[in-house]
């Protein structure tokens, strides 16, 4: 009972984890068809500028802050100065993509050095207990906190408000979209921004919790695919369900069955696609 | 003042042509061409930055000279990858742009490079490389090791932690390729030799960013947790081990890289009281290390890691093996007959000496974390002194044996 428990918490708080990785990437292929191999390296600057953040203020919430801004205002830059130009040309898009992923790896290794960092994060954050026969750790909780918190922003942001609904239509026909008066390219560009603070605030909680170091951007972005497709592209729901199973299976996987740890994610994937090839919530 | 320069120009040649004659005609010569084949980007360019400042660090104090002549260094970046190192030896080695090669960090470019250098007879150190086939049933006799066998400070640890920590049972957990699994088999076969039982072996990919599941599992019915990794890995294992409530629970101890300076130097107190075995420390209190650790840090304001020193040694080697050749590098079995027989009494981790197969014998240091002065150190409690790659076992048996691997020796406790 207590390994279930246990690992069941384990999982979900990496699940959640996951969430805030996973529903940026979403969101951008859901509005602009872009895949975007760049969205690893949010995930690893926002970390380092969280990191910074802390050494020069001490302070955590700044962290987050600093950290998720300003990789959206560099996931805006990209969008409008970049990836613009090659509207609706998904090859050169994802060559573009992974460029910029190169150059930001390149460029973290130049800014702040390869040495592995973790994010020191405020004592209350850093402590545990033992509740039952569960030993619970509070930044694992903030996590899920954190991930819930988004989570239901999101989905007030697009199902209640305007321009949630301007995405909502876009992700459905862009041009029908278009055709009734919404500015599709500045719906492009702020969800384009939208989801580098998405992955960059995970960067910065996910610090805390497994660190900062160069290949960080590359090792994540597999997860954060494998969630997005399990889940269905471009569906909020989707991210939701992709997440906590993808964290929930990576960890029973690698607790039951160590050997066989990449097994156990990515066959239930394969078996979800092949019988839903659109993923669990993906409309096409 | 004119005249009193020319006096001293005049007599600074005098000096040279002395010292040229005095080494068989040197002057003739160029520069030694120096090759350097380190990861500069990639996961692991940080290690490869200590061994470009170790290698930079040394020629400085030499000057920029060995056994008299200049030295010209040329740098390769591998990016840790195997085919790129093969790539970067051969165009540095067939292009006839180097006299000898340092190099490289990673095991995989190791075992790419080797068969290469082999078969072009060429002389190469390898500084960290520590894979134990390259020394022992695939050695070659052009590749001299200034480093470690990744089993060399298992061994003496093994019968350390039964005999002195008196710890009777023990689960591992490592990464799960050859460096974890060799490290923590050297650990277990004489651990078990002396009496103690691994009752546990899990093995990790590289790269894992939650070992919740695997603290789950560890047993706890166990004296002690071993550990072996590095790098990001050893910083995350460390804090994860700790905010999962284990420390203080459970002692840790571990393979020397878990705690070597390269993370070190951003790990936090969870790495507190954690005790491994490695060849080095930057806290070893002899004047050789200490004036090789203020120079490194008063260059680049931080401490040498295994990784820095490795290189430095390196360079040692070749320093010594040149100068009992003259200096002459042309003469690529000269020089590597040299190296093997380089004896270093000297160097910053202690006395080293080249076995037979190419490895250094070499003081192994029992080490523990500790704070001093606010910062945290490998602070040595135990030497074992003049360690081989083989330990006490004989050569020829140990020889016999497959090489160490995730099944070797068996785990025959394990489950137990």
């Amino acid at each position: 009972m207590e390994f279930w428990l246990t690992q069941a918490f384990n999982g979900i708080s990496y699940g959640a984890m996951l969430f805030l990785l996973g529903s940026g990437l979403s969101l951008v292929f859901g509005v602009m068809r872009i895949v975007n191999l760049a969205h690893g390296s949010y995930f690893l600057l926002g970390g380092y500028v969280g990191l910074t953040t802390v050494s020069r203020t001490k302070s955590f919430p700044l962290a987050l802050l600093s950290g998720a801004l300003s990789v959206a205002l560099i996931g805006l830059g990209m969008e409008r100065l970049f990836l613009r130009r090659l509207s609706r040309q998904s090859l050169p898009q994802v060559l573009m993509t992974m460029g910029f992923a190169l150059v930001f790896q390149d460029l973290g290794l130049l800014v702040w050095g390869g040495d592995p960092y973790t994010l020191a994060v405020p004592a209350f954050l850093a402590q545990s207990v033992q509740a039952g026969p569960v030993f619970v750790q509070f930044y694992r909780l903030f996590i899920i906190a954190v991930a819930f918190a988004v989570g239901i922003v999101l989905w007030v942001f697009l199902e209640r408000t305007r321009a949630g609904a301007s995405i909502r239509a876009t992700v459905d026909d862009a041009e029908m979209a278009q055709g009734v008066g919404i500015n599709v390219p500045l719906v492009s560009a702020g969800v384009f921004a939208l989801g580098a603070f998405l992955a960059a605030l995970g960067g910065v909680v996910g610090a805390g919790f497994i660190g900062v170091y160069p290949g960080l951007d590359f090792e994540v972005l597999p997860y954060a695919f494998v969630v997005v497709i399990v889940g269905g592209l471009g569906s909020l729901p989707g991210v939701v369900v992709g997440s906590l199973l993808v964290g929930l299976l990576d960890n029973f996987g690698k607790a039951l069955f160590p050997e066989l740890s990449y097994f156990t994610l990515f066959a239930p994937m394969a078996l979800i696609l092949a019988l839903k090839p659109t993923g669990l919530f993906g409309k096409r | 003042m004119r005249s009193v320069r020319a006096v001293a120009v005049l007599s600074a040649a005098t000096l040279g042509l002395g010292v040229g004659l005095g080494v068989r005609g040197q002057a003739a010569k160029g520069p030694i061409n120096l090759g350097l084949i380190v990861p500069e980007t990639g996961p692991l360019a940080a290690n490869g930055k200590d061994m470009v400042n170790a290698l930079q660090l040394f020629l400085e104090q030499q000057q920029n000279k060995l056994a008299g002549r200049p030295v010209n260094l040329i740098i390769e970046d591998d990016a840790g990858v195997p085919a790129t190192g093969l790539t970067k030896a051969r165009s540095l080695i067939d292009g006839n742009r180097i006299h000898v090669l340092v190099g490289p960090l990673s095991a995989a470019v190791g075992y790419a490079i080797a068969p290469f250098v082999t078969e072009k007879k060429f002389p190469t150190l390898f500084p960290i490389v520590s894979s134990e086939d390259i020394t022992q049933r695939k050695r070659s006799q052009y590749i001299v090791r200034t480093g470690w066998t990744s089993a060399q400070p298992s061994h003496p640890f093994g019968k350390y932690a039964h005999d002195t920590l008196r710890y009777k049972r023990i689960a591992m957990i490592g990464y799960d390729f050859s460096f974890g699994w060799e490290v923590a088999a050297g650990f277990q076969r004489t651990f078990e030799d002396a009496g103690g039982q691994i009752v546990q072996k899990l093995w990790s990919p590289l790269g894992t960013a939650d070992y919740g599941p695997y603290l789950a599992q560890l047993r706890r019915d166990v004296d002690a947790i071993y550990a072996i990794f590095s790098g990001a890995d050893a910083l995350r294992f460390a804090k994860q081990y700790a905010d999962a409530g284990l420390k203080g629970k459970l002692p840790l101890i571990g393979g020397g890289t878990f705690t070597d300076e390269h993370v070190l130097r951003t790990m936090g107190d969870e790495s507190l009281g954690i005790v491994t075995s490695l060849h080095y420390s930057a806290a070893l209190d002899t004047p050789a290390n200490k004036k090789f650790v203020q120079a490194y840090q008063a260059k680049f304001g931080q401490l040498p890691s295994y990784y820095s020193e490795g290189t430095y040694v390196s360079c040692l080697a070749l320093s010594a093996a040149l100068e009992s050749t003259g200096g002459d590098v042309e003469d690529r079995e000269k020089l590597i007959a040299a190296l093997r027989k380089v004896d270093l009494s000297n160097a910053p981790r202690g006395p080293i000496r080249i076995d037979q197969y190419g490895n250094p014998v070499e003081n192994e240091y029992i080490r523990k974390v500790e704070k001093v002065n606010g910062r945290l150190q490998n602070t040595v409690i135990h030497t074992f002194p003049m360690v081989s790659q083989f330990w006490t076992y004989k050569p020829e048996d140990f020889l016999k044996n497959p090489v160490y691997g995730r099944d070797f020796p068996p785990c025959k406790n394990c489950g137990k």
